[in-house]
């Protein structure tokens, strides 16, 4: 056979290889939104994502799932207000004030392996610091369990996107006499917040749609979450616990729930696209 | 013509982890006038240039040992305050990199740092520096526009406009025009040459007919030692050293 001719017949192989690959990630992804959809959406209504469960939620006919709404973003938010806090101050050290490097190195490596970290030991680990202290599932058990699963997202994030900053920006605001602080402020700060605000919603969107770092830290529960020290109820649980009732109009609330958590994180997308693109108006490249 | 030096370097080593960079090097800057450093690449004049700033120390594991004097004052001593040094000595980048914001914040952004906040002060600044880099008349009319909008040469004449917005006395230019075309490189030029009435520059070229354009001293430089020194007539035309002469007839890069 002519050399042409099979290099022909090999590049459409596995240009063919690459296509079935392209199908299987896309179709996947298609069927579990029409899934989520065409089960969801029959079920979705106002009174669905208005009311709370009526009668318990594992066997009660009436009532909806804001409990599990209002829950998951009181947590995922509370978790990342948490997260961010601390995220700030452990990257801003690692990129101005560290002057060791070996330490510097210890603690990214430290955080990727947290990052790699299977959630559910996040959740145990959440429950046998909270049985030490004598705290019973809680919205604030919750929080801080999800802060542990969303920190080494957030931090990591953060900590690539200023290490990809120009190193002869940092060097412009020094040159004018910034202290580390004032360069940080005004010109770190600025070139990369879209990049930070990415990192902030991706650890949003991981906090919002772990369940086994919520099952028995924040507990779950037909009430709102009104107070810090009370279980809370969340939406990856909601499907959890609802799909598996032979009560059908019970598993209409667990549909629904996996379709308001999807539109959630959809939505959040979306959202960060948007300002990406406002924000990096001034933006240096 | 007033000779008394502005920058004493004394004894200056700098050293990178697996070299070193500047070799005990001692050279006087006169004040008010252009000096230019030349040498072949690598020889260590950019380093030189960036160690009287003490932004060499950025470096990841620069070691630097010797004396500068800035007004009477080593700025490598241990109670100086190095934003203090920066202010007071500039340093013009090779590359231009605006700040990420307006053409007007990037100029106002020194003075906001000192204090400055009235806005009528901050106008009267941020157009008299612009003027005198030469690039207000092509920015005045859009100066809420982000900076990065700019051409390259415009970068690099608003990065001069902010550079003199904190008021420095010495400005160190790093091969400024090397990363322009040759009507900005000339723009720049021009602009070098009035500025030194009021301050004194430093500049790293490895142009030779730059250095024999603006420069009134010469320090010429080869494997981080200092060769020769002296005004520009004698260096450039009538030098003492072989390796200098060497340099000056093409004999290296």
């Amino acid at each position: 056979m002519k050399r042409r001719q099979r290099k022909h017949i090999e590049e459409r192989f596995f240009v063919g290889l690459m296509l079935i690959s392209m199908v299987i990630v896309l179709g996947s992804l298609v069927l579990i939104l029409a899934t989520v959809l065409v089960k969801g959406l029959p079920a979705l209504n106002w009174a669905m994502v208005t009311q709370v469960p009526q009668g318990g939620y594992y066997l009660g006919k009436e009532g909806g799932i804001l409990n599990a709404i209002a829950g998951s973003l009181a947590l995922a938010g509370g978790a990342t207000v948490l997260s961010l806090v601390l995220s700030l101050g452990v990257v801003f050290y690692l990129q101005l004030f560290a002057k060791n490097a070996r330490l510097v190195e210890g603690v990214r490596l430290a955080l990727d392996v947290l990052w790699g970290v299977p959630s559910i030991v996040f959740g145990a680990f959440g429950f046998i610091l909270m049985l030490w202290m004598g705290m019973r599932a809680s919205l604030l058990g919750g929080i801080i369990t999800l802060t542990l699963l969303e920190l080494p997202v957030m931090v990591r994030t953060m900590d690539e996107v200023m290490q990809m900053a120009p190193a002869e920006l940092k060097e412009a605001a020094y040159a004018l006499g910034s202290t580390r602080l004032e360069m940080a402020q005004h010109v770190l700060l600025r070139q990369t917040l879209p990049g930070l605000l990415t990192a902030i919603l991706l650890a949003f969107g991981r906090g919002i749609g772990d369940a086994a770092s919520v099952l028995f830290t924040a507990g779950y529960t037909d009430r709102l979450p009104t107070s810090l020290l009370r279980p809370a109820a969340s939406l990856p649980l909601a499907v959890f616990f609802q799909l598996g009732t032979p009560v059908p109009e019970v598993r209409q609330r667990a549909y629904a729930a996996a379709l308001v958590l999807t539109l959630i994180v959809l939505l959040i997308s979306l959202v960060s696209r948007l300002l990406t693109r406002h924000l990096t108006r001034h933006v240096v490249r | 013509m007033n000779t008394d030096p502005i920058i004493q370097v004394q004894g200056l080593n700098v050293a990178y982890s697996d070299h070193r960079a500047v070799r005990d090097v001692s050279v006087a800057i006169p004040a008010r006038q252009i000096t230019a450093i030349i040498g072949p690449s690598g020889c260590g004049k950019t380093t030189l240039l960036r160690s009287m700033c003490r932004l060499v120390e950025l470096t990841p594991g620069v070691r630097v040992w010797g004396q500068i004097f800035f007004a009477g004052q080593d700025i490598y001593a241990p109670d100086v305050d190095v934003t203090d040094v920066r202010k007071r000595i500039g340093l013009l980048a090779q590359r231009p990199f605006p700040l990420p914001m307006s053409i007007y914040d990037n100029v106002a952004y020194g003075p906001r740092l000192y204090g400055i906040r009235k806005r009528e002060v901050l106008d009267a600044l941020v157009q008299k520096q612009l003027q005198a880099a030469g690039i207000w008349e092509e920015v005045k009319d859009r100066l809420n526009a982000p900076a990065s909008a700019l051409s390259i040469g415009q970068q690099q004449r608003l990065c001069l406009a902010r550079g003199l917005a904190v008021e420095p006395e010495v400005l160190l230019c790093d091969e400024i025009t090397s990363a322009l075309d040759p009507l900005s490189s000339q723009r720049i030029e021009g602009r070098l040459l009035e500025l030194k009435t009021d301050y004194s520059i430093v500049m790293v070229t490895h142009v030779l007919r730059q250095a024999r354009r603006l420069a009134d001293y010469v320090i010429f430089m080869y494997m981080g030692e200092l060769i020769e020194h002296g005004p520009a007539e004698q260096v450039l035309h009538n030098p003492q050293e072989a390796k200098t002469r060497a340099y000056l007839a093409g004999e290296f890069y």
